[in-house]
Order: structure tokens, then C-alpha cells, then sequence
């Protein structure tokens, strides 16, 4: 008697299912239509990305499909090789439409990559921060603290003047302009986590320091990484867009977003809008959806806005 | 004693996403003018909610889909809002578990305190500073001059307490709703509070509902006591009649919970189970599947029924007040 | 079938289990670079230092229940973390079996660590929002080779049942328990390592009235099955007279009364004790008017001089400001720490 018997009431009115965090996290982000509408935006930009060799009529990096005859025109013009030109023409004669999309997967790649990356980096020396405490947390934490206080573009900027054009070089200038946000997420959630009783639990039962931290303080640390990780890889899809519009970022040849805003703007005062303002509604469209998936994220993810 | 609130067949329900929560569902009772009447319920009971609605603080995608609540004489479940803002704050106060739900963190209490007395009067700022300083005497402010310049973060959570406390009795209200206005707060401070909500009750007549969990808190404290469970009132009655001789098994149950001298070193009595979820409540009586008392005829929904002096939501009563302690 | 806690019975309650002695416990928050400089410059900041527990001395004997009672601040979760080797004393030493916790090595070491766990307050901070219940149950019998690989899945059903929760629910996450569910997941989550002693902190102070009667009785039957010892610390006197052998009373980090539950209750000697069991809540007390002590407890970074309690105490003299009671036996050879049973004002 004294083994007390499981009451069959304590189950009966428990959902019947098991339900991971992720599936609960899933129900909740979908519950706001904005979000849901956002990340649909966002898939379709990336799949128009993703599919680009094969839904566009013209390779803009190839220079024998590219017609200098096609300079300049206007949206719905058709091109010497007998296609239409829906967006128009810019003015080395590269088929808008075409470069819009090649220029979305060079953007994108650029914003994920050094997203990744710098999550990667930021994760790995936030948690060692946390996890050493005493005077390595203090140096690592000032240097973050040093970095924060250049604005990224500086930053962003004086790492491609040091190192040159190409996706590699402005994957890694974003990477060193943003790792620091990662960085001080990560340590500033261990920190909280650090404090709560299930981290005083494993202590108590004499779970390694290694393995609090990285299989107990880690995985709580991913809602406002990934939330931030969002957040970031728009700015750095904007970033590497600014450093290509002021002509230190990407080269002619392979024009990202940024290059080809950067071609048409001279053509504006002359009244052909459409060389910069589409590529300019494609980054804008891009980096809005991934912000409002981050936003709802945010609210989702931040236990504080739960009931 | 006239009713300064008479609440009848109240319904709140919540139209959420994944069902209806009827968190509160055919609420009934009155409290008179001077009153203190204890509204004790466990979690998701709808105790709080009840005190919410009578206050007109239930936001979507709640609302009250039935019933009156007559205060005064008038009635108030779904009145327009500036008439309720009228209401609030000078003849209804409310005090809750976290004073920083009602003090402004970022205004000094006194500009709080005169705040409220001028929103619903017309004195002078001086007056008003008077009765502040005044109030605050009265909950045991020690040198309330000095506590009115501070801002609220400067004092302590039980010094919050009682400028909470200080700050509903200012415009003398006819009704207090408390909601566990002392559960944060450490045994001596608790007993001081109540004792200055005791004091001021009997001073200035005002009724009050003091809804917690805590039955010692209400035994010692209030004159009559309703006991709810899923959004309906179980048993309510005189403090000595309910808390002496529990006629519902929920109220026995609870009673028995509650560890006392007489009882040390032994199980305490246990209601089996958990709290309900209030989106699948069984059919019948709520309680039933945690009963010890239950019987066939429990599969039907009880009805509140008057015996003796007491209102009583079971079919069962004499068997389980025989059973338990 | 259920043995009266107080009586005893034929528990052997001699050997002490668990001591400290001269135990203090200082949080000091250093002042970073700004403040630092800011220092420097002349503002008026320093660094602060809580003396959160004080020269406690406790000794909790195989088989009891030891109480510990205080209200917030006064340093007995803090007490209990030390004890639960959570934090490091700042003085002081602790002993196990007789042996000083702090000299202990290796396996010797592991045993100490694992035989004292914790029960928590917060029934949702304390279990990992990430882990499925049978990892949160047994990664420690895993990793600690209590139990080997294969059994664990059976091993996690047994503590499971013991603590009546049903096995089928361990692919669960914690989110979907409710609190007293969730409070039985971290007692079996404790018991997976075989402890024998268990600091439970404020362990029911967060779960509903009728949940709180399942887990004091869950406690008791622990201790009638497996022998167990408790620090059960507690703001609830109710509850700690229920289920304690002996209390002591903590006030601003420091032990003011020690005695067992039956003296405590019935003929209170601290001038803070006997408030508390005033002032406590009871069921049979009704509408009583009294006048209760006054005041607050006061900041332990800045406690009063002499007896801590003099602020508030009804009975203090001159004296009590300036001298420190310690806790020993005075009249009738009850140990406070009070000047006034010492007999030692004029």
C-alpha cells in the first residue's frame, strides 16, 4: 500500500497525444496569419530563386545571351531574341526579370550563409563565455561589447575595402559584422537558464559542467537564436544589397540585388524607374516577409508573452 | 444589511481557439454592506474571473453571456464602459495579488494616491493629499509623509500591499474585490494586512470579497464563504456552518487537505485527481470523478439547492460530510 | 499502516545524517568597469555584500524530519542549497556520515553528492522545458551507472509508478503536466539516483490545496518506504508541524529557535517564533482581532546591530540592540537564540 498506486484520473484529462515543443511551437506561429502569410511570401521568393535557370529567358551572367540592343527598355518590350521582357531591360541589356532572380539567389545565399555562419561562431563563443565565467567572460564580452559599438555597415564595409570583391570575401565581411549579436544572445540566455532549478537539478545530481551546457542550457538557447538569427539574416541580405550599391560588394558580372539597383540609378532622373525599382521591390519584399517571420517568432518563442 | 451586490446566474465564457471555456457558469450570490465574504476556489476555478466580470475587466475572447450583477441596484453586466470607469476605482475598488497591477510604476504615490481621489471628486489638491496621507496611516504606514514622495519600486512588496490597499479605500467604496491579496506576502505580514482590511471594513462599511485558496486565510477573516469549482459555485454558507460542518465532499475534501494539529504524522485526507481541464469537463456534476462520495445519480448535472441556511450543489450531502475528518 | 511521524516509532533517531557547522553563505555583487570607475570618480556606490546565511550550525539525524521555517529572505533556501551542495559555503564546513564533504574524492564523492538531492519550488522552472520525462528521469541513473543502459527504460517505469505517475507518459514533455504532475516528475526524477536525503524547498508551496495533500502524503510514504531523510523548508507552518520531527526557525540567516515540532507548537520561546505561530492562518480561529507584530524583516545588506529581531520585538531591551544572541540552551534548556531565555539581560 504504501507503493502508491497510479490514479487513472491523473491521465484522463491529458491531451492524448505527445506533443514536442516543435509541434506546439508549429500550431502557435500558425495562428497568426500575417506570419504564416509572410513565410509563404518568403518560400516563394526562394523557390523562384532555387528554380531561376529554369524559369528565366535569359542567363544575365552569361554575356553571349545578353544583347546591348536590349539596353533600357521598357517593362513589357520584347527583346531581340524574341522573348518579352516583363520588367523591362537594363542597361547592359540583361532581361530584368531574369536578373532579378540570379540576383535573389546570389542575396539569399549571401544573407543564409553568413547567417549561418555567424550563428555558428557566435553560438560556440557566447556558451564559452558562459560556460568559463570569471576574466574569459569578461575579455570575450568587452570585445563583443567593442564590436556592437561600430555600426555592422562600418564594419561590413572596412572588411571588403581590406579584402576585395567576390561572394566568398562579403560572406565572411558579414560574418565578422554580425557574429557579435549571436554572441551576446547566446550568453545573455545562458545566463538566465544558468539560474533556473532544472540547472540547479542536474548540478544536484551530479551531471557534468559539459553537459549541463550543452545538453540542457544549449537547446533552451535556441528560441531567441533562431528569432534573432531571422532578424539578422535580413539585415545581412540588406547589408551585402548596400555594400553592392555603393560598388564594394559583389562585381558587374554577377549582379545581386544590390548591383542591379546600383546600375539603374542613374537611369532614374531620365524616367526609366524600372531598372532599380524592381530589383528594389524584390529586396524589399524579401527582407519584409523574413521580418515578419521574425516578429511573430518573436512572440511565439518569448515565454514572457505566454500566459 | 442591504446588498450592495447581487449577482445572479452569472456567465463568463471564453471563446478560445480550441473550445469554449465556460470559466464561469451560473454564479449566484449577494454580499451585504459591511460584508466580507470569502470566494475560495483552486486554480481555473473562475474565481478571479468572476471578481473580473464584476468589474467589467474581461477582455476578448471572453464575455459575459449571462446573468446580472446588480450593484447598488443597478445593474451592471455588460454596461457601457465610462459608466463601469465611473464605478471603478470610486465606489468598486479592486486590490490585486501584485500591487503593480494598479500602481504606476513610474508616478510617485502620491500622485497616484490624490490622482484618484480627484478623478471621481472635486476637492482641492491639498484635501486630497490630506486623506491620502491619512489612508496610508490607517494600513500602518509608518511616516506616511515620507512614503508619499517615494515611487512605488523604492518600497516593499507588503508596503506596496497596503498602498494598494490604501489607495482602494480612498473614495470609501460600497465594494472591495480582493484577489489573493495576500498570497505573495510572508505570515506577518499577511496578518497585518488583514487585520487593516478587517479595521477598515468595520470602519466605513464597506462590503468586500476576498477571493483566494487559502481556506485559514478566509476562516479567519470572513463572515460568509463561497466555494467554487469549475466555474460554479459548490457550497456557500456561514463561515462557521461551511468550514465546521462541510456538506459538499469538494469543501470536506478541501477542509481535510489542509494539514492541522490534530492530524500530525498522519495521510492527510486527498481528493484524487487534478484540477479539471475546463475544456473537457465531464458531463454532470464537475466534481463527480474526483469524488469520494459519488453516485449513480451524480451523472446529472446538480442544481444549487437552499438547506438549511446554506446554498448546497450536491446530491449527496450528508454522506459526505459523514465520510471525511 | 501509516506510522505517526512524530512518534518515531522505532526509527533510531541518534546518528546525524547530514551536519553543518559554522555555516555562512555571502553573495557579493562586484561592481563591473563603469561601476568601477564611476567609484573612482567618487560616486557613492560600493560593493554589496548579503550575508544571506550566517554561522548556522544544524545537524538532521537519519530518519527525521527536520523543518526549517522562516519567511522570505531569511536564507532558508539558501541554507538548503548549501546543504544540497548547490552552492559553496563561504565558511564552514558540512559532513556526511561523519565526514567532512569537502575532503571527500572521487567515488566517495559521487556517493555524498548523490545521496543529498533537491525537491523544488517552481514545478515548471525545474524541469527542462527541452527533455522527454524518461530522459529527465533517467539520464542521471545513465550517466552515474546506476542502472546499465538497457534496464533504464524499465528501471524509469519502477520510479515512475512509485511516485504515482503513469509510465505511459514518459515520451512527454513537462509542458503537458500539470503542476502537481509535474512535482511528482522532479521527486522521481530525485529518487532515480537512490538518494537518502532530500532538501525540499518550498516543494508544495506552488500546487493547488487538494495537490498539496498528495504531495505531503507522497513525502511520507517515501519516507515510510525508503527510509528517507528531509530538510523540509517551508514558510507554511501548517504543513511543517505536519509532517516535521523537529523545527528550526530561521530569521534574517540566522537559526533563532531549535526544537522538536511538539515543543516548537506548543510552548514557542522566540519572541519571532511565538509571532509566527500567532499570526499563521488557522482553520479554527475566526474572525479573531489581534495586534500583529510590526514591521517587516529588514534588508539583509543591511541587518540591524545586536539581535536582528529587535526592531519587531514586543519584549526587547536596551541590550538586545547591541549584543548578538547566539543559539544555545537557555531556560529549560531550549535552544534559542534569545537573550532574554539566556537569561542574560538585566
Amino acid at each position: 500500500m504504501t507503493d502508491t498506486a497510479t490514479d487513472p484520473a491523473l491521465s484522463s484529462s491529458l491531451p492524448a497525444k505527445v506533443e514536442t515543443p516543435f509541434q506546439r511551437f508549429r500550431a502557435e506561429f500558425f495562428e497568426s496569419r500575417i506570419a504564416t502569410g509572410a513565410l509563404a511570401v518568403f518560400l516563394i521568393i526562394v523557390l523562384l530563386a532555387v528554380l531561376a535557370p529554369w524559369i528565366t529567358p535569359q542567363n544575365p551572367y552569361d554575356l553571349a545571351q545578353v544583347s546591348v540592343m536590349d539596353g533600357r527598355l521598357p517593362p513589357g518590350s520584347e527583346s531581340f531574341d524574341g522573348y518579352t521582357m516583363w520588367l523591362g531591360s537594363d542597361g547592359s541589356g540583361r532581361d530584368l526579370y531574369s536578373a532579378i532572380l540570379y540576383g535573389l539567389r546570389i542575396s539569399l545565399t549571401v544573407g543564409l550563409a553568413s547567417g549561418v555562419i555567424a550563428l555558428l561562431i557566435g553560438m560556440a563563443i557566447g556558451l564559452i563565455a558562459a560556460y568559463a565565467g570569471g576574466r574569459i567572460e569578461a575579455i570575450i564580452m568587452r570585445i563583443v561589447d567593442l564590436q556592437l559599438s561600430f555600426p555592422a555597415s562600418l564594419v561590413a564595409l572596412m572588411m571588403v575595402a581590406a579584402l576585395g570583391k567576390g561572394v566568398d570575401k562579403i560572406i565572411f565581411a558579414l560574418v565578422i559584422a554580425q557574429w557579435a549579436y549571436y554572441a551576446r544572445t547566446v550568453r545573455a540566455t545562458a545566463m538566465v537558464e544558468r539560474g533556473k532549478e532544472y540547472v540547479e537539478a542536474a548540478q544536484c545530481l551530479g551531471i557534468s559542467r559539459f553537459r549541463i551546457v550543452f545538453r540542457h542550457i544549449l537547446p533552451n538557447c535556441m528560441a531567441p537564436l533562431i528569432v534573432v538569427g531571422t532578424v539578422q539574416t535580413a539585415s545581412a541580405i540588406s547589408l551585402e544589397a548596400t555594400l553592392s550599391f555603393l560598388g564594394v560588394g559583389l562585381p558587374q558580372t554577377e549582379p545581386s540585388i544590390g548591383v542591379l539597383i546600383a546600375n539603374g540609378f542613374e537611369y532614374m532622373l531620365s524616367g526609366r524607374y524600372w531598372i532599380s525599382v524592381f530589383p528594389g521591390l524584390a529586396l524589399l519584399l524579401t527582407v519584409v516577409s523574413i521580418n515578419l517571420v521574425g516578429d511573430h517568432l518573436r512572440d511565439v518563442l518569448n515565454p514572457r508573452l505566454k500566459k | 444589511m442591504s446588498a450592495v451586490l447581487d449577482v445572479r446566474g452569472l456567465k463568463t465564457h471564453f471563446f478560445t481557439h480550441a473550445g469554449v471555456v465556460k470559466a464561469v457558469d451560473g454564479v449566484d450570490f449577494t454580499v451585504s454592506k459591511g460584508e466580507i465574504m470569502g470566494l475560495v476556489g483552486e486554480s481555473g476555478s473562475g474565481k478571479s474571473i468572476t471578481g473580473f466580470s464584476i468589474l467589467g475587466l474581461i477582455d476578448p475572447p471572453g464575455r459575459i453571456v449571462e446573468g446580472s450583477i446588480k450593484f447598488n441596484g443597478e445593474e451592471i453586466a455588460n454596461a457601457k464602459e465610462d459608466r463601469l470607469q465611473s464605478l471603478r476605482g470610486n465606489r468598486i475598488s479592486m486590490i490585486f495579488q501584485d500591487p503593480m497591477m494598479t500602481l504606476n510604476p513610474v508616478l510617485r504615490v502620491d500622485t497616484q494616491m490624490i490622482e484618484a481621489i480627484l478623478a471621481h471628486e472635486s476637492v482641492s489638491k491639498h484635501a486630497a493629499w490630506e486623506r491620502s496621507r491619512d489612508a496610508l496611516g490607517l494600513v500602518g504606514i509608518p511616516s506616511p509623509e515620507e512614503r508619499l514622495r517615494a515611487y512605488p519600486h523604492q518600497l516593499s512588496g507588503g508596503m506596496r500591499q497596503r498602498v494598494a490597499i490604501a489607495t482602494a479605500f480612498l473614495n470609501k467604496p460600497d465594494l472591495i474585490i480582493a484577489d489573493e491579496p495576500t498570497t505573495a506576502l510572508d505570515v506577518t505580514i499577511q496578518a497585518q494586512i488583514i487585520h487593516e482590511a478587517q479595521k477598515l471594513t468595520k470602519q466605513t462599511g464597506t462590503a468586500m470579497i476576498w477571493i483566494t485558496h487559502d481556506l485559514a486565510v478566509v476562516a479567519g477573516l470572513a463572515e460568509r464563504i463561497s466555494v467554487m469549482y469549475a466555474g460554479r459555485i459548490v457550497e456557500q454558507g456561514g463561515i462557521d456552518d461551511v468550514i465546521d460542518r462541510p456538506l459538499h465532499p469538494y469543501t470536506a475534501g478541501l477542509l481535510g487537505s489542509v494539514p492541522t494539529a490534530n492530524r500530525r504524522g498522519k495521510r492527510l485526507f486527498q481528493i484524487e485527481g487534478m484540477t479539471p481541464n475546463m475544456l473537457a469537463l465531464p458531463d454532470g456534476c464537475a466534481f463527480g470523478p474526483r469524488c469520494h462520495a459519488r453516485t449513480e445519480a451524480c451523472g446529472r448535472r446538480p442544481s444549487i439547492e437552499d438547506i438549511d441556511g446554506r446554498s448546497l450543489r450536491c446530491f449527496n450531502p450528508q454522506q459526505a460530510a459523514e465520510s471525511v475528518i | 499502516m501509516f506510522q505517526s511521524a512524530a512518534s518515531g516509532g522505532e526509527r533510531d533517531l541518534t546518528e546525524p545524517l547530514v551536519e553543518i557547522r559554522g555555516v555562512s553563505k555571502r553573495f557579493t555583487k562586484r561592481l563591473d568597469v563603469a561601476g568601477k570607475i564611476a567609484q573612482r570618480l567618487g560616486a557613492n556606490i560600493r560593493e554589496e555584500t548579503v550575508h544571506a546565511v550566517d554561522n548556522v550550525n544544524l545537524s538532521i539525524l537519519k530518519g527525521e524530519v527536520l523543518g526549517l521555517v522562516g519567511e522570505s529572505g531569511c536564507g532558508k533556501s539558501t541554507l538548503g542549497r548549501v546543504v544540497a551542495g548547490i552552492h559553496a559555503a563561504s565558511d564552514g564546513q558540512m559532513f556526511y556520515e561523519g565526514k567532512d564533504v569537502a575532503t571527500l574524492t572521487g567515488a566517495d564523492k559521487r556517493a555524498a553528492t548523490l545521496a543529498i538531492q533537491m525537491i523544488f519550488q517552481d514545478p515548471f522552472a525545474s524541469l527542462n522545458p527541452r527533455m522527454r520525462v524518461e530522459d529527465i528521469i533517467g539520464e542521471a541513473p545513465r550517466m552515474q551507472g546506476i542502472v546499465s543502459k538497457a534496464e533504464i527504460p524499465q528501471y524509469v517505469d519502477d520510479v515512475m509508478r512509485k511516485v504515482g505517475l503513469d509510465p505511459s507518459l514518459k515520451k512527454r514533455y513537462a509542458h503537458q503536466f500539470s503542476g502537481g504532475q509535474r512535482q511528482r516528475i522532479g521527486i522521481a526524477r530525485a529518487l532515480a539516483v537512490k538518494p537518502k536525503f532530500l532538501v525540499c524547498d518550498e516543494a508544495i508551496a506552488a500546487l493547488d490545496v487538494s495537490i498539496q495533500a498528495q504531495v505531503i502524503n507522497l513525502f511520507m510514504d517515501l519516507r515510510e518506504e525508503l527510509g528517507l531523510t528531509y530538510l523540509f523548508i517551508s514558510h507554511d507552518l501548517s504543513v511543517v508541524e505536519h509532517i516535521a520531527d523537529r523545527v528550526a526557525i530561521m530569521y534574517l540567516g540566522r537559526i533563532v529557535e531549535s526544537a522538536t515540532t511538539e515543543e516548537i507548537f506548543s510552548d514557542p520561546r522566540h519572541p519571532y517564533t511565538k509571532a509566527l505561530l500567532a499570526e499563521a492562518p488557522r482553520l479554527d480561529q475566526r474572525r479573531r482581532a489581534f495586534e500583529p507584530i510590526t514591521g517587516e524583516i529588514p534588508s539583509p545588506l543591511d541587518p540591524p546591530p545586536g539581535c536582528t529581531f529587535h526592531p519587531r520585538c514586543p519584549v526587547a531591551t536596551a541590550q538586545c540592540r547591541s549584543t548578538v544572541p547566539d543559539l544555545k540552551p537557555g531556560r529549560g534548556g531550549r535552544e534559542t537564540a534569545c537573550l532574554l531565555e539566556h537569561g542574560e539581560t538585566v
